[in-house]
């Protein structure tokens, strides 16, 4: 429309959002980025700005605490590897989901949308919690297991407060962040592609490893950026569900904000997780991006 | 015309199995409050004592309370200033606006906790229900700027010129014509900003400071401490008040499940 | 004075430049077209008066007044869009009545307005309805009542008519020609329809890549193109290409490559060896058995082809040099016609003053 006028319109309306994220996300994050360059407190917290000598406070100690205690980067090597394993998990499970979902009738898709979502729009700790149950070593799940070992000689094995129950939880929250993805790319496939196919005498698998997948590889790039990176900076799931083993990144970051209170390393720990995190929206953008191209020229 | 593909005993098979996942453990927490026993391991019996206990705890009215009005000051606000921002990202192609407002949904949540515990404790701003609101409407922006926006690309844009033409200035033209047809869309924000809020449980642990208690975090000290159906009790009614304002929201706004498609 | 002048108006985007260097000016009370295929700028030049968009270069002047720093709402012109742009959410009185809304009108007047628009456009009773309750040719009448209610100085019409069937477009055709000369309004309308522009215009501007190529009326257009894209876009033409060989008593002979020496009517101070091109109507070339030994132009054929289209028939036929000429015979009831065949000799002739000389 017009090319006047849009300057003074223009900031009213986008004004006012910019100025409240600029406030309460962007500056804090900027203060977190300096504070990783502080000494704590003597309480906890951040030391003061200027010392009694009158020099500021400013040093790489927590960042060299990071690179030379191989602990944390093995905590963020599990947590990755935590990630990983959810991510393919949730793949695995969505997949069929959304391919149920994508290939019904108009009025039950938006039926089993919702069936899906529901579950995400309930409270996170009560889903956590619900595994809590089903894992409990009096459940019936515990239960059988144990019994099945027991018939084999074997120990009882507690199912909660294990890698296990992680594990299953991370997957569990996640699975609607994959399969709403991975539905809105597979609705689009021409079905007549796979009639085709079909009638070039590929059988169930050849359709599905040859077209169906690598069609729908945009959707899964999308599904997997929304699992991982999530998944990577968690922290209530090992802290409810895990063994003293089994803490991730997110954990030691809480702690050491709440607990410990080093600021300065905190805020080192969670910037490297925000840079990690951001390389893998960046790779999947950047992949999802080369492959749509590819698929509009190529098809 | 699309001709639906036969859904083979295998698929219905695994995704029924992928639903059965989804819900039963969900299924089971709201079975057990109601289960006459302490330990949530096998059906006893029937009982609402549970339910009594929940009427009667003061911690967990205080929490319910202090949840719904950090939720309603939250999605109102949210609401407000997300629209703003939704309508600016379609009219107008900025950088700066998409970035600020869709990283903080697209991060872990605990960076944002994190550094707003930081934000506020050096400002010396006590830690409290108005820190939790002020965290919550910074991350419920996103949302429902992604849903007017979504919204807005659906409408025609004739329909902004032809108010011109008529003689409406742009704020008019967003008053009488843009407002009312993308209202469905900011409603289902606002219930989305509402639920979101309510939930929320990383954002919410680091600022709430030492004294706020919300739902979710009496929830967690309560998973934690001492676990007992009463959990389950406050965790199905939670459920319950979740699933009509989806629905609502659901109806209000039907594309709010599709986010490419342009249909109604 | 005219009511809009529009003086040496451009607008670029990026590389492309959709109007070049435009001047021409609007009469009040005129029916006046913009009319060329897409992309020709009709629109663009279109929204520019309306206010959507602004030229880089030239003035836009309404009854002497620059446009320039008033915004759509602020200019005293309506616009009908193809789509019609009706707001779905409001009935066809709230539709109708917006204008009046935005104009600060007392609402004990509105009502009487609106009343007064609708009956103009014979759509009383339909006020309580909403847009998609209405048929395209109701959606439409709704449109040019809102357009019409405050009485603006201009109305500006984005090929209104397009998305109706073909009978319905023409009774909107007819409404349209009457209800301009009843309210005397001037409009400004597009459309790349040549045979909508002849029978609505009191002017039609043809335009083609940003420029203007003949402003004119209807009929002039039609019978002396002033180039070759006006001669080819409206109606059929055959377009006679050759040297001026000879020019006296006001008749020029161009030497027709396939063809031969054919006479028109034109100007005498065209130069002889000049480039040229006629432009024939093939309504004006007789068709016969032999061609009468009088006529300035003859020549002999055979039919190539023939369309039968019930009120006339038109013929393709090969000259016996080689160029096909396409001639319009219509099929009257008296019965004294003689459909010709392909393969039929014929003979063509034409008088000098049938055909216009187009220079260049």
């Amino acid at each position: 429309m017009n090319r006047r006028g849009e300057g003074l319109g223009k900031w009213l309306v986008s004004g006012p959002p910019i100025l409240y994220l600029l406030l309460f996300f962007a500056i804090p994050a900027l203060i977190m980025v300096l504070a990783s360059f502080r000494t704590p407190g003597e309480f906890g917290g951040l030391a003061p700005l200027i010392d009694e000598a009158g020099k500021p406070d400013v040093n790489v100690d927590s960042y060299v605490r990071f690179f030379t205690e191989p602990v944390y980067t093995q905590i963020f090597v599990k947590s990755f590897v935590y990630a990983v394993a959810t991510t393919l998990l949730c793949l695995a499970i969505a997949y069929p989901l959304a391919t149920l979902i994508a290939r019904s009738s108009k009025r039950h898709r938006d039926l089993l949308l919702l069936l899906v979502i529901l579950p995400f729009w309930s409270n996170f700790l009560i889903r956590v919690y619900a595994w809590m149950i089903v894992l409990g070593p009096q459940a019936a799940l515990a239960r059988m297991v144990n019994g099945l070992l027991g018939a084999f000689g074997a120990e009882p094995v507690s199912l909660l407060f294990s890698s296990f129950a992680v594990l299953i939880c991370l997957v569990y929250v996640h699975l609607p962040f994959m399969v709403l993805p991975l539905y809105a790319n597979l609705e689009k496939h021409d079905q007549a592609l796979l009639d085709a196919a079909q009638d070039l005498g590929a059988n169930a698998w050849q359709r599905f490893w040859r077209i169906t997948f690598p069609l729908s590889l945009p959707g899964v790039y999308a599904g997997a950026a929304l699992v991982f990176i999530p998944a990577l900076g968690i922290f209530a799931i090992p802290d409810i569900l895990g063994g003293p083993d089994d803490s991730l990144i997110g954990n030691v970051i809480k702690q050491q904000f709440l607990e410990t209170r080093d600021w300065p390393f905190g805020s080192v720990l969670s910037i490297v997780l925000t840079v990690a995190a951001l390389a893998f929206a960046g790779l999947a953008a950047w992949v999802g991006a080369r492959s749509t191209r590819r698929e509009a020229s190529g098809a | 015309m699309r001709s639906f593909p036969a859904r083979s005993r295998w698929l219905w098979a695994a995704a029924g199995a992928g639903y059965a996942f989804l819900y039963l453990p969900l299924v089971i927490v709201v079975v057990y409050s109601f289960n006459d026993s302490r330990l949530n391991a096998e059906w006893v019996g029937f009982t609402l004592d549970w339910y009594r206990k929940l009427a009667h705890n003061d911690e967990m009215q205080t929490a319910a309370a202090n949840s719904l009005i950090i939720a309603s000051v939250a999605s109102l606000v949210s609401t407000v200033l997300g629209t703003m921002a939704g309508v600016a990202m379609y009219r107008y192609k900025t950088r700066l606006l998409p970035l600020l407002v869709l990283t903080p949904i697209a991060i872990p949540e605990i960076l944002m906790g994190v550094s707003l515990l930081i934000f506020f404790v050096l400002l010396n701003f006590s830690l409290g229900l108005v820190s939790v609101a002020l965290a919550h409407i910074a991350f419920c922006i996103g949302f429902v700027a992604i849903v007017v926006r979504a919204r807005l690309s659906g409408m025609d844009e004739t329909l902004t010129e032809a108010a011109r033409d008529c003689g409406a200035s742009p704020w008019q033209t967003f008053r009488y014509i843009t407002l009312p047809l993308i209202m469905p869309g900011v409603i289902a924000g606002a219930l989305m900003a509402f639920t979101l809020s309510i939930d929320d449980f990383v954002i919410t642990f680091f600022t709430a400071g030492a004294g706020t208690i919300t739902l979710p975090l009496q929830i967690y000290s309560m998973i934690k401490i001492a676990v007992t159906p009463e959990v389950n009790a406050v965790s199905t009614l939670l459920m319950l008040l979740t699933l009509i304002l989806i629905v609502v929201a659901t109806r209000v706004s039907p594309s709010l499940l599709r986010s490419n498609e342009e249909n109604e | 004075m005219a009511l809009l002048e529009i003086e040496d108006v451009t607008r670029r985007f990026g590389d492309f430049t959709a109007v070049d260097r435009v001047t021409l000016a609007i009469e009040a009370g005129e029916f006046f077209t913009l009319l060329g295929p897409s992309g020709c700028g009709k629109t663009t030049l279109l929204r520019m008066i309306a206010g959507f968009d602004l030229p880089d270069g030239g003035r836009i002047l309404l009854n002497g007044q620059d446009l320039a720093g008033r915004p759509p709402e602020a200019r005293p012109v309506r616009t009908v869009f193809q789509s019609y742009a009706l707001f779905p959410h409001m009935t066809v009185e709230g539709n109708v009545a917006f204008p009046l809304k935005m104009a600060k009108t007392a609402p004990a007047e509105m009502g009487g307005k609106v009343a007064a628009a609708l009956e103009n456009v014979r759509l009383t009773g339909f006020g309580k309805r909403f847009p998609h309750e209405l048929s395209g040719g109701q959606k439409q009448r709704v449109a040019i009542a809102r357009a019409l209610v405050t009485h603006p100085t201009m109305l500006l019409l984005d090929e209104p008519l397009a998305a109706l069937d073909a009978k319905l477009r023409e009774e909107m055709q007819i409404e349209l020609i009457n209800m301009q000369k009843e309210v005397g309004i001037t409009f400004v309308y597009v459309t790349h329809d040549q045979t909508e522009a002849l029978a609505l215009s009191h002017r039609i501007a043809v335009m083609d890549r940003g420029h203007v190529e003949q402003l004119d009326a209807p009929s002039r257009i039609y019978s002396f193109p002033a180039t070759r894209f006006v001669a080819d876009f409206i109606g059929t033409c055959n377009l006679l290409t050759g040297p001026v060989v000879a020019n006296a008593a006001g008749i020029v002979s161009v030497d027709v490559r396939g063809l031969g020496a054919v006479k028109v009517a034109a100007s005498s101070s065209i130069a002889v060896g000049a480039q040229g091109a006629i432009a024939l109507r093939p309504e004006k070339i007789a068709l016969d058995a032999a061609a009468p030994e009088t006529a300035d132009n003859r020549f002999r054929g055979t039919v190539s082809d023939f369309l039968y289209h019930g009120d006339v028939t038109v013929y393709k036929v090969m000259t016996d040099a080689g160029t096909t000429l396409e001639a319009l015979s219509a099929n009257s009831a008296a019965g004294g016609t003689r459909f010709h065949e392909v393969g039929d000799a014929v003979g063509l002739s034409w008088p000098a003053a049938a055909g216009h000389f187009i220079a260049g």
